[in-house]
C-alpha cells in the first residue's frame, strides 16, 4: 500500500493534517465533512489523501449531511470520519444521538472554537467539554478523547477509530485550534507497527440475527454490514436484540440503554488515560487536558523551583471520566485547581470527584488565548499568600 | 406476463414478525411498496444487494417491513445517510423510501444537493400533501386553501412540485403517478432502479386519516377519485393553459436522460488524482 505521506519517518506538520494522515493509517476510508475554521485543514487534507489511497472525501451540503453520511458508510463497511468546530458540531448533536442508539463506530473530530454561536473562529477554546460528553438528548454515554500536542493529536486519532471499532460506538476526538493549527514534530510509524482493531463482524448466521444483542456477554453485540445477506434493520427507536422497533416496553428500552451506557463504563479501565507529573508528594494539584496542561505542565515546575508543592494530572480522556482517580488525588492534597480555557465545564465534574475531600478552585480563561504558565502561577501564588 | 399474486411478494419479501403495518385503513403506502416489490421482483434483483434507507414519518417505516438490509434514521436525512452508504460501497443498491414532509421540508436541502450530485439511488417518494404520522398538519405538497391542523382555515402557502425540483435539480429520471396508475408505477420503478444517477418516481398516495377527514375527503376511495380528478397526464398538460392547470397535478415521466452519476464521476475523478500526482499514467 502507497502512502501519500511519510510513514516510518518523522515530519514537521499542523495538528489537523495530523489528524487526516493517523486516520488514513487507521484504515479510514471516507470522510464527510463542510468546510468550518479552524477544521477545514483535516477535511483539505483528506481532501488530497483520499482518492489516492480509494477512498472518498466529500463535500456535503451541512454538518447534519456530513455525519448522516459517516453512519451510512460506516454501516457499509468503512471506516469512516467527520471534522469539525464548535457550531457544526452542534448541528451534529441529531446525528450524534443516532450513531450512539445504532452503535455505529465513527470518529467525530471537534476543533473547538469559542461560542455561543459563531464565537471566534479563528481562535482556541476549551468549551465543548459538556456538549461533547451530554450534548445530545436522551441518556447516553461517548467517548471524548483529547489532545495537548500534535503528537498526540495523531496518537490520539488512531485510538479513537480503535476505541470506535472496539466499543461499536461513535468517539470523540475534542481538540482545539491551537493543537489544531500548531506545527509540529511528528513521527509516524510504518503502517505494519501499527496496531489496528477492527469491528467484531457476526461469527455465524445466528449471532447476525442480533446486531443489537448481547451475544458474546462483553456487552458489544457483532455489527453486521450491509450487502452481506445478513438483512438487519438499523433504526434510531427503541429497539429489541434483533432491531425491531419496540417504543413502548420500558424494559426493552432500559435493557438497550444501559447496555449501550455500560460497555463504555464498564470498560472505563481500558479507555481512561492521564498523565501525572509531580503528583506523589504535591500538595497542590492543578487539573487539565489540551493545549492548558502545557501551560500547567510549565507552572508546576516553575511552582517546584520555588519551592511549592504542586503537580499536575494532565487527563487525555474527558469521558468516561475517572471520578474516583480525582477523589483519591483530593485525599492526598490541599487543594486542587482546574485550569481550563472556558468558564468551569472540567471543573464541575473534578468538584463532584473531589467528593469534598478537597476544595477546587477554577482557573479560567476565556477569549481565545491561552493561561500562559506565568497566570497559573500567579493565581496559586496569591491564594497561598 | 405471469402477475404473481400479492400473497407471492408479501411472503418473499415481508417480515413476518413485523406486521402488521403501523398504516391506517386506506392508506396508499402499502400499495406503493407493493409495486415496488413487484418491480424489484420483475427485474430479478438480488435482496442482498439492495439497502433501503428512510427518514421519519409513516412512509419512512417501511424498510422494517421488508427483508432487506435497511437505514431508518434521523428526520429528512435519509438522502444524506444514502450517499455514505452508495459511496462507501458502489456494489449497493439503495432505495430511499420517503414521505413528502421528510423529502421536501426537513430534508429539501439534502434532496437538492444529492439530485445535483446525481446520487446513484431510487426515491420513492409518498405524497399524500400532509404530515400523516403527526397527526395531519400541513407540508410542503399541501395544495394552497387546503386544511391542516397548524393550518385549519386552509393552507396560505405555495406548494412545492417536487417532480418539476427533481427535474431542475438535475434528476436522470423523474415520473410521477397517482397510486390508481399501478401499470404505470410499476414500470417506472423498474425504469428508476435500472438507471444510475439519481432517480426518483412520486407517488400520490391517499391519507384520509389525518387529510382527507379535514378536506371532506373522508375515505381512500373518495381520495383516489379526487386524484383522478385533479391529475392530468404530462402529454395533455403540454396544451393547456396555465389557467386550465390551476388546481391539477401533472402525472406521467418528466425526464429520462444519462447524465454521468456520482460513481461514475468520482471513479473519475479518483483516476485524475492518481495521473496528477503522477501515480499513474
Amino acid at each position: 500500500m502507497r502512502y501519500p505521506f511519510p510513514v516510518g519517518a518523522a515530519d514537521f506538520i499542523q495538528g489537523d493534517e495530523a489528524i487526516s494522515r493517523a486516520a488514513i493509517l487507521a484504515g479510514c476510508r471516507f470522510f464527510a465533512g463542510y468546510p468550518i475554521t479552524p477544521a477545514s485543514e483535516i477535511f483539505e487534507a483528506m481532501s488530497l489523501y483520499m482518492p489516492l489511497v480509494d477512498g472518498v472525501s466529500i463535500q456535503m451540503e451541512d454538518e447534519i449531511a456530513s455525519l448522516a453520511a459517516v453512519i451510512g458508510a460506516s454501516w457499509a463497511g468503512a471506516k469512516s470520519m467527520t471534522a469539525t468546530s464548535g457550531p457544526g458540531f452542534s448541528l451534529m448533536m441529531e446525528n450524534l444521538g443516532y450513531a450512539i442508539m445504532t452503535e455505529t463506530p465513527l470518529v467525530l473530530v471537534n476543533v473547538q472554537r469559542s461560542g455561543p454561536s459563531t464565537g471566534q473562529p479563528t481562535l482556541a477554546a476549551q468549551g465543548d467539554i459538556m456538549q461533547a460528553i451530554w450534548g445530545t438528548h436522551g441518556d447516553h454515554s461517548v467517548i471524548v478523547l483529547t489532545p495537548a500536542t500534535v503528537q498526540e493529536a495523531f496518537d490520539m486519532t488512531i485510538k479513537a477509530f480503535n476505541l470506535a471499532e472496539k466499543y461499536r460506538t461513535p468517539v470523540i476526538l475534542l481538540t482545539d485550534a491551537e493543537v489544531g493549527h500548531m506545527r509540529e514534530r511528528v513521527y509516524a510509524p510504518n503502517p505494519d507497527e501499527l496496531e489496528l482493531v477492527y469491528r467484531k463482524l457476526p461469527a455465524n448466521e445466528e449471532e447476525s440475527k442480533y446486531p443489537f444483542g448481547d451475544v458474546h456477554g462483553d456487552l458489544v453485540p457483532p455489527m453486521p454490514i450491509f450487502g452481506k445477506g445478513h438483512r438487519t434493520y438499523v433504526t434510531g427507536l427503541t429497539h429489541d436484540e434483533r432491531g425491531r422497533p419496540k417504543t413502548v416496553e420500558s424494559e426493552i428500552h432500559e435493557k438497550l440503554i444501559k447496555r449501550i451506557v455500560e460497555k463504555i463504563e464498564k470498560n472505563k479501565k481500558d479507555i481512561i488515560d492521564y498523565n501525572v507529573y509531580e503528583l506523589e508528594d504535591a500538595e497542590i494539584a492543578i487539573v487539565s487536558f489540551g493545549i492548558v496542561a502545557r501551560s500547567a505542565m510549565r507552572a508546576v515546575k516553575e511552582l517546584r523551583k520555588r519551592g511549592i508543592k504542586a503537580g499536575l494530572l494532565k487527563l487525555n480522556v474527558l469521558w468516561p471520566f475517572d471520578f474516583d482517580l480525582i477523589e483519591s488525588i483530593a485525599k492526598k492534597v490541599e487543594k486542587i485547581y482546574v485550569a481550563e480555557m472556558n468558564l468551569g465545564q472540567l471543573y464541575h465534574m473534578v468538584k463532584e470527584g473531589s467528593n469534598g475531600k478537597a476544595p477546587v478552585e477554577l482557573i479560567s480563561k476565556i477569549g481565545g488565548e491561552i493561561h500562559t504558565p506565568q497566570e497559573i502561577i500567579e493565581r496559586i501564588e496569591d491564594d497561598l499568600r | 406476463m405471469y402477475l404473481k399474486s400479492s400473497y407471492e411478494i408479501r411472503d418473499k419479501y415481508l417480515r413476518k414478525d413485523m406486521l402488521p403495518t403501523i398504516f391506517c385503513p386506506g392508506c396508499g403506502i402499502g400499495a406503493v411498496l407493493q409495486y415496488t416489490l413487484r418491480a424489484i421482483d420483475d427485474l430479478g434483483l438480488n435482496q442482498d444487494e439492495i439497502v433501503w434507507v428512510s427518514g421519519i414519518g409513516c412512509s419512512s417505516r417501511v424498510p422494517g417491513y421488508v427483508n432487506f438490509d435497511g437505514l431508518h434514521t434521523t428526520h429528512g436525512r435519509a438522502l444524506a445517510f444514502a450517499t455514505g452508504i452508495k459511496m462507501a460501497n458502489p456494489n449497493l443498491k439503495v432505495i430511499a423510501f420517503m414521505g413528502d414532509g421528510d423529502a421536501a421540508a426537513i430534508g429539501g436541502n439534502h434532496l437538492i444537493h444529492a439530485i445535483r450530485r446525481n446520487l446513484d439511488i431510487t426515491v420513492i417518494l409518498i405524497n399524500n400533501f400532509t404530515y400523516g404520522m403527526t397527526g395531519g398538519q400541513v407540508a410542503p405538497t399541501t395544495p394552497k386553501g387546503l386544511r391542516g391542523t397548524t393550518a385549519p382555515y386552509g393552507s396560505f402557502e405555495n406548494p412545492f412540485d417536487i417532480a418539476e425540483l427533481a427535474v431542475a435539480a438535475g434528476a436522470n429520471y423523474v415520473a410521477r403517478w397517482s397510486v390508481f396508475n399501478y401499470i404505470q408505477g410499476i414500470n417506472s420503478i423498474k425504469k428508476a432502479l435500472q438507471k444510475k444517477g439519481f432517480t426518483l418516481v412520486e407517488f400520490l398516495s391517499q391519507c384520509p386519516i389525518s387529510f382527507g377527514r379535514r378536506n371532506r375527503l373522508k375515505t381512500g376511495t373518495e381520495l383516489i377519485k379526487w386524484y383522478q380528478q385533479i391529475t392530468v397526464p404530462i402529454s395533455k398538460a403540454k396544451n393547456m393553459t396555465p389557467e386550465e392547470l390551476e388546481g391539477k397535478v401533472v402525472i406521467g415521466e418528466f425526464v429520462d436522460r444519462d447524465r454521468p452519476s456520482l460513481v461514475e464521476e468520482y471513479e473519475a475523478y479518483k483516476k485524475r488524482a492518481k495521473k496528477m500526482m503522477g501515480w499513474e499514467e
